[in-house]
């Protein structure tokens, strides 16, 4: 990748980045009461329960976003302006994206969106989203 | 039997908005000088301790309590980021009413704009090629800064309720206009909508004059009983209702984009107190951005669920309108080194005191704070009276 800060994975989080260095989209669900969860965690949020893991459809639409405008840090610094969003997946757990492949001012609220991935190193992948095509 | 009332007794802040000869440690030194000046407190009478560090992270609470010297039976150094300060006042009001400690310091001080420049809004607290652990993993690839955290709950109370730029301008006007009346203020001449929205946009649909400043200062509380303050220099001012609320910690997880938790910190302060918001007169509300003031009044109930926009139009929240804000001239034009939780606390009392001077609110007898912390995600409430309950 181009510098940006990086996930450090953990006991936990190491299956979701995994998958997505093999192009997959995780969350959770907790097969005790159906709750379903991102980010992962160990236990499910809503009755404590251990969560199992799903594979997302990888289809999602912009929840909120915004275009940034003004970062000082590097890498970003000179990828500016870009769109930051909280996506909803199709499964209905909400994700940090940025929105990439369009121009920033096309994006907005509703907009269909794909996951896609790339991989850094072996178990781990950073996941982006697009517009659907 | 004693008056175990909670009272603020000594308010101060360190000097501000630029202090390049101040390093944390002294504004926090400076403030708490100032605040027994204030009230009246001999140093030696404090015993409760609250203070969520010395600056930057880096010195602990129980660090600053050894180089400040408070020989405590009660610390407190709970970090719910920019509202720490109205948590302390929901704690502390609990611990003396209870006799944990009679007489509790508060003090803050950050050097942030003479140490970092403006780099709080729009650099983050990531380094380039980071790993990053915890629950920020899922957020660190991104690039978001803490302005484009606010920024996406902007976009979605538009989305969701029409809400407009300028809408949210006019929270920055308003608050620049007390601004004015302050001769410290890092911001004073007098913008208008047009200002606003002509001003650079920094994270959409955030403008540059939607954002708070970046500065130094500190500043320094004391509370005490409503017995003790009766020999003390000032009038007291009362702690009639305080609560605390968490939603979420980092912006990803917020729940509901145009609702924050103030509601459930506004129902235990308002209801404590036994007072609705519309008894208030005067507000002083974490002015991050011109947005949090906006969900600020809708969740705390001055105004219903995305009506909010309508209701900041026609100078409301101005000196001479009914519900004045920020009078001190906010986070957005006066003062913001970071966590500015303890300002809202010090302009409220300053008011009830009746020390307001030009940017004072006639006849304030009631004032709420409402502090927001880190993105949206802890909300602090206290409503304070210039009576006894």
């Amino acid at each position: 990748m181009d510098g940006r800060p990086l996930p450090q994975a953990d006991n936990v989080s190491e299956p979701f980045w995994s998958a997505a260095a093999e192009g997959k989209v995780l969350y959770q669900e907790c097969p005790a009461c159906g709750h379903r969860q991102f980010y992962p965690r160990a236990m499910c949020t809503n009755c404590a329960a251990d969560p199992e893991w799903r594979e997302a459809s990888g289809r999602g639409t912009v929840h909120t976003f915004t275009v940034i405008r003004q970062n000082w840090a590097s890498p970003f610094a000179d990828e500016l302006p870009y769109v930051v969003a909280m996506v909803e997946l199709a499964e209905g757990v909400n994700m940090m994206t940025n929105i990439t492949d369009c121009d920033p001012d096309t994006v907005h609220i509703g907009m269909a969106v794909e996951a896609y991935t790339v991989k850094v190193e072996d178990g781990l992948g950073v996941i982006f989203w697009r517009p659907t095509r | 039997m004693a008056d175990r009332t909670p009272v603020i007794a000594g308010i101060a802040l360190s000097d501000y908005p630029v202090a390049p000869e101040l390093d944390s440690i002294q504004h926090h030194v400076q403030a708490m000088q100032r605040a027994l000046d204030d009230s009246g407190v001999k140093k030696a009478e404090i015993d409760g301790y609250m203070c969520a560090g010395g600056g930057m992270g880096r010195e602990s609470a129980v660090d600053m309590a050894e180089y400040l010297q408070i020989n405590h039976r009660y610390i407190d150094s709970t970090m719910t980021g920019g509202s720490t300060f109205e948590f302390y006042a929901q704690h502390a009001a609990s611990a003396i009413k209870d006799g944990l400690c009679d007489t509790i310091l508060v003090t803050y001080g950050s050097n942030m704009l003479s140490a970092m420049g403006r780099m709080l809004g729009t650099r983050g607290f990531l380094t380039e090629g980071q790993r990053v652990p915890g629950p920020l993993q899922y957020e660190a690839p991104y690039g978001n800064v803490l302005i484009g955290a606010y920024a996406m709950a902007a976009q979605r109370h538009m989305h969701e309720y029409g809400t407009t730029s300028e809408q949210l301008a006019e929270i920055a006007v308003a608050v620049r206009g007390h601004a004015k009346l302050n001769p410290n203020a890092m911001y004073r001449d007098p913008i208008t909508v047009e200002d606003v929205l002509a001003s650079r946009m920094i994270a959409d649909p955030l403008h540059k004059l939607d954002c708070c400043v970046i500065s130094d200062g500190g500043g320094a509380v004391i509370m005490t009983t409503a017995e003790r303050a009766r020999d003390l220099k000032k009038p007291p001012v009362y702690i009639l209702g305080a609560g605390g609320s968490q939603t979420h910690w980092n912006i990803g997880q917020m729940p509901d984009f145009t609702r924050t938790s103030a509601a459930l910190a506004g129902r235990e302060a308002f209801g404590r107190a036994g007072v609705t918001p519309a008894d208030i007169d005067t507000i002083q509300f974490y002015d991050s951005f011109t947005i949090t003031v906006l969900l600020l009044l809708e969740d705390l109930g001055f105004c219903a669920k995305g009506e909010g926009g309508a209701f900041v139009e026609n100078g409301r929240l101005q000196l001479g309108g009914e519900l004045p804000l920020n009078t001190d001239g906010g986070g957005l034009s006066s003062c913001h080194p970071g966590m500015r939780g303890i300002f809202l606390l010090i302009e409220a009392v300053r008011q009830l005191r009746g020390e307001g001077g030009e940017a004072q609110v006639p006849d304030a007898k009631l004032a709420l704070a409402c502090g927001s912390g880190g993105w949206l995600s802890c909300m602090g409430a206290v409503v304070l009276g210039s009576e006894a309950p």
